[in-house]
């Protein structure tokens, strides 16, 4: 049997990986891809935690942030989509104008 | 060691490693292919936790849908990995976003190892199945009463989604303007033009 | 219908907001209509109440109202209360009816202008101010309406903006008023902080208790009072303002400075007659003001050549004579010759507007002469006001006037000099008075031939008001008639609840009775008659019959006439004295201590702001990851912050 906390960690480390890609990640759509695996870190935690307090309500959170996942997902892959129509790059440093 | 903890050891490495993977891939494709490889993995660590329908559900919402559509969008900007991504960053930099984040892993991992989270309850797959806790019946109970209204909430977000990524994808107007003229015969646009 | 009291200002507001919300889209009709009518059912209310007022027994005569609390704070409560009593019965009265006649005239007056809207809009804001003012149950929010009748003054001087001198008039009037208000808020403070209210009738009621009759607290008090009452009713030192205040319209210098605004230091002073009886020397020096102003002015008037200005300093002299008539504590005959001079003050203004309708915008008497003929109607009223306002027997000026010379003589507060110097000014009043109408009205005509064209009589809607205010200045003295002519005082005996400081009543009963003393009355009386009739025989000698005879008079004592007709100098005096090292002062604030210290500190903070931001900003490196590197930094502090915890 397995504790419930070791299932904690192992979100910790999967959001952990996932910071990292997004902070070393040149690629957009690799950072959005490390961006869904830090949502669904958490919502391992969340079931986690579930599972731990025998209430439910953190399945119908999970459930939400699929939801907010699948949106993001799909405005975030139209402004990749419209960005690279552009500027015919997906090197998310060479959109840098954000500033001054 | 337990058929469970089998399970939860496998689970984990797979979970982590694809996980890795996808970030050190330069090709967009194999990290996507990694990045599913990691969430099937993570569904049975759902599973063992109960979570029978949401385990499911990230498999053929997640997996199934939204990954494939990063597939598709890559695809469809013909990525393959061999982009000009710039130069790297400097060592310092990049040591130090190593830094920021494991420091930050290891923070959660003492408030997890400190006692923050009760060590109640030890989970199996054996678990599920038999109390109901998870099921399809539970969950939908629970999203249909108490969370209604987020739950109503959630159409309008993937409502507004769906319109911003129209409009964010959609081509310039002007685009579509030439493309209406082409569509017209020559002579119309002439007649108009003298009208 | 008390129970209304409150439409009274609310109309004119409604009014104001009507047409200054609306400015520019509406109709010159619709604007006329709505600014009369807002008056109009002002006016009609107040008559209302005023006959249900009446119809209660004489010591309850009070109406309270109190609409809503207003600044609720600790020991300081403020309501937005209303008060009709006998006093602001009469006050509304004649702010209204005034008001009402001056609002008909004015449409005709600004029938020209294209800034009608704002006229009316401004005019009706005054009326809101003004009636707010007379109806307020307390200090502070007697201030409110005071401060709005000075700002509607200074919008209505500064009128014609574009003219230097009109705005320029209007910022003098601005600035002299402040100075006035200044020492009101003082007084105010100290009453409220010695009686802990600043209700008038509550103040009135302690007051006996708080303050030691005499002493000098409830002196400083009053004479605080006082300063804000010379501002706002020009008087020494603050007279300065009302003659420049001529630049605004005619129909402003009627309603504002003649017969309502201007009498709003009278007003104050009546209602807190309590406080001024507690403070004789106080009183005193209300006196010696008001009958040194009267003076003052009344020579400052006999040399100035501006239609307007004759009767501007005739109004700062007859204010004159209401604030020695409270002085010598006799506050009802000071308000009886503030309605009287209302009526007969706004009527010689209007009269002059039409006048100066008349003779295509001349305001210069030595230009005109022998109008009587063309324009009978304003030539017929304006001698009615010049006869009223001179004190020929009848006429209402006649009883007011003599009201308050009588009491300067008898009164237990006053003295035979008081009576001297009010007798001299009414013989001056005379003679000025009729100087303008014979240089005006009579002998040869001034002007030139063009203007001579266009003399015509103005439109109805100018000379109805004027013949309304005619009759009003002769018939309006009638309810105040002296003991002496057998009739009982009704004026006297209406206001008597609310002058409780009558204590100079019986002293007058006692005179009236004794025989000697009616004598002595009736030979006063006489004597100002005969004197004034003396004055205006001087006056048609030396304007009409024979004008060299004042040339002469002129190069005789040309070192006088020079010193009158520069009004004394006090501008340059005061533009010497005060204004000038201000002004140094100023420049001294301005160069030194705003340019260098005060900016130099504020750029200084600048400059370092500037130098350490020009450093951070290299932060903000525009790439998203070095953000997000940040962000994941703030949170690692932000968990171990929450985990040492």
């Amino acid at each position: 049997m397995v504790p419930v906390s070791a299932y904690l960690i192992v979100a910790i480390v999967l959001f952990g990986i996932g910071t990292v890609g997004v902070l070393i990640s040149r690629n957009m759509i690799v950072m959005f891809m490390c961006i869904e695996l830090m949502l669904n870190a958490a919502n391992l935690a969340l079931i986690a935690f579930s599972r731990s307090l025998e209430v439910m309500d953190g399945h119908a959170f999970v459930f939400l942030v699929l939801t907010v996942a699948a949106a993001e997902a799909a405005v975030g892959l139209a402004i990749v989509l419209a960005i690279y129509r552009n500027r015919e790059t997906i090197n998310i440093d060479r959109f840098s104008i954000l500033k001054w | 060691m337990s058929l469970d903890t089998l399970i939860f050891v496998i689970s984990v490495i797979v979970a982590v490693f694809s996980a890795t993977m996808m970030i050190v891939q330069r090709n967009p494709i194999a990290s996507v292919l990694y990045l599913i490889v990691s969430l099937v993995a993570q569904a049975v660590l759902y599973v063992q936790l109960g979570a029978l329908f949401l385990g499911s559900i990230l498999i053929i919402v997640y997996a199934g849908a939204i990954l494939v559509l990063f597939l598709f969008i890559i695809m469809l900007l013909n990525l393959r990995g061999n982009e000009d991504l710039g130069e790297k960053s400097p060592l310092v930099s990049q040591a130090t976003k190593f830094i920021v984040s494991i420091l930050f892993v290891l923070e959660l991992v003492f408030v997890v190892r400190s006692g923050y989270v009760a060590e109640s309850i030890a989970t199996g797959v054996a678990d599920t199945g038999s109390t109901g806790f998870g099921s399809v019946e539970d969950v939908a109970l629970l999203l249909f009463t108490r969370y209604l209204y987020p739950f109503e909430l959630t159409s309008i977000l993937l409502l507004a989604a769906i319109v911003g990524a129209v409009v964010m994808a959609r081509r310039e107007n002007r685009d579509i303007q030439q493309s209406m003229f082409v569509e017209q015969t020559p002579s119309e646009t002439f007649k108009k033009g003298q009208g | 219908m008390s129970d209304y009291l409150y439409l009274i200002p609310l109309f004119p507001l409604i009014g104001f907001l009507l047409n200054g919300l609306l400015l520019g889209r509406l109709p010159r009709v619709v604007v006329n209509i709505i600014a009369c009518l807002s008056v109009a059912a002002a006016f009609i209310i107040s008559v209302l109440v005023f006959f249900e007022l009446k119809a209660l027994p004489p010591d309850v005569r009070v109406i309270e109202q109190t609409l809503f609390t207003w600044i609720p704070s600790g020991i300081l409560q403020v309501n937005f209360g209303l008060l009709l009593d006998p006093l602001s019965a009469i006050m509304i009265l004649v702010v209204t009816g005034v008001g009402l006649i001056i609002h008909i005239y004015s449409i005709g007056y600004i029938a020209h202008d294209p800034c009608f809207g704002r006229f009316f809009t401004y005019m009706n804001l005054f009326m809101f101010s003004m009636l707010t003012l007379v109806l307020a149950d307390n200090f502070l929010f007697m201030f409110v309406g005071w401060e709005g009748v000075g700002l509607c003054s200074y919008l209505l001087i500064g009128f014609w903006y574009h003219k230097k001198s009109a705005s320029d008039a209007g910022k003098k009037a601005f600035i002299v008023n402040r100075i006035g208000d200044f020492g009101f808020l003082i007084g105010m403070f100290i009453i409220f902080w010695e009686v802990g209210s600043l209700e008038f009738r509550v103040v009135m009621e302690q007051a006996p208790v708080v303050f030691i009759a005499g002493g000098s607290l409830i002196t400083t008090i009053c004479l605080l009072l006082f300063v804000g009452a010379t501002g706002k009713s020009a008087q020494i030192p603050l007279y300065v303002w009302l003659p420049d205040a001529m630049e605004g319209p005619t129909p402003v210098s009627a309603l504002i400075h003649a017969a309502t605004m201007v009498t709003a230091g009278v007003y104050m002073i009546a209602r807190t007659n309590v406080l001024y009886m507690l403070a004789p020397d106080a009183l005193m020096v209300v006196a010696i003001v008001g009958a040194v102003t009267a003076f003052f002015a009344a020579t400052i008037a006999l040399t100035q050549n501006d239609i307007k200005r004759v009767l501007a300093y005739s109004t700062v002299s007859q204010l004159g004579y209401m604030f020695l008539a409270c002085g010598v504590a006799s506050f009802s005959a000071g308000i009886f010759h503030l309605m009287t001079h209302s009526f007969f003050k706004a009527l010689l203004f209007l009269g002059a507007g039409s006048v100066i309708h008349a003779m295509s915008d001349e305001q210069d008497m030595r230009r005109m002469g022998g109008l009587g003929k063309h324009i009978k109607i304003t030539y017929i009223t304006m001698l009615v006001a010049a006869l009223t306002i001179s004190g020929i027997p009848g006429f209402s000026g006649f009883f007011s006037k003599d009201e308050i010379l009588w009491k300067s003589f008898s009164s237990q507060h006053g003295h035979p000099i008081f009576w001297v110097v009010g007798f001299v000014t009414a013989g001056l009043t005379a003679f000025y008075m009729f100087r303008l109408i014979y240089m005006t009205f009579h002998g040869k005509e001034r002007m030139d031939e063009e203007t001579r064209q266009h003399i015509h009589e103005s439109s109805k809607s100018m000379t109805i008001p004027l013949m309304v205010l005619a009759v009003l200045s002769v018939v309006g003295g009638w309810i105040g008639m002296p003991h002496i002519f057998g009739v009982s005082n009704f004026f006297e005996h209406w206001l008597e609840p609310v002058m409780a400081g009558g204590s100079y009543e019986p002293v007058s009963h006692a005179l009236a009775a004794g025989g000697g003393d009616v004598g002595m009355e009736w030979g006063l009386m006489a004597a100002s008659v005969a004197l004034v009739l003396v004055s205006i025989y001087f006056a048609r000698t030396f304007y009409k019959t024979k004008p060299q005879l004042a040339t002469a008079w002129r190069k005789k004592m040309s070192g006088l006439h020079q010193v009158l007709l520069n009004k004394y100098y006090v501008d340059e005096f005061y533009g010497a004295v005060i204004v000038r090292p201000l002004i140094v002062f100023s420049l001294f604030l301005w160069k030194v201590v705003d340019v260098i210290l005060i900016d130099g500190f504020v750029n200084g903070s600048a400059l370092v702001y500037e130098g350490v931001s020009e450093s951070l900003r290299r932060v903000q490196t525009g790439r998203l990851r070095s953000y997000a590197t940040l962000f994941v930094f703030g949170v690692v502090i932000l968990v171990a912050y929450f985990v040492m915890d």
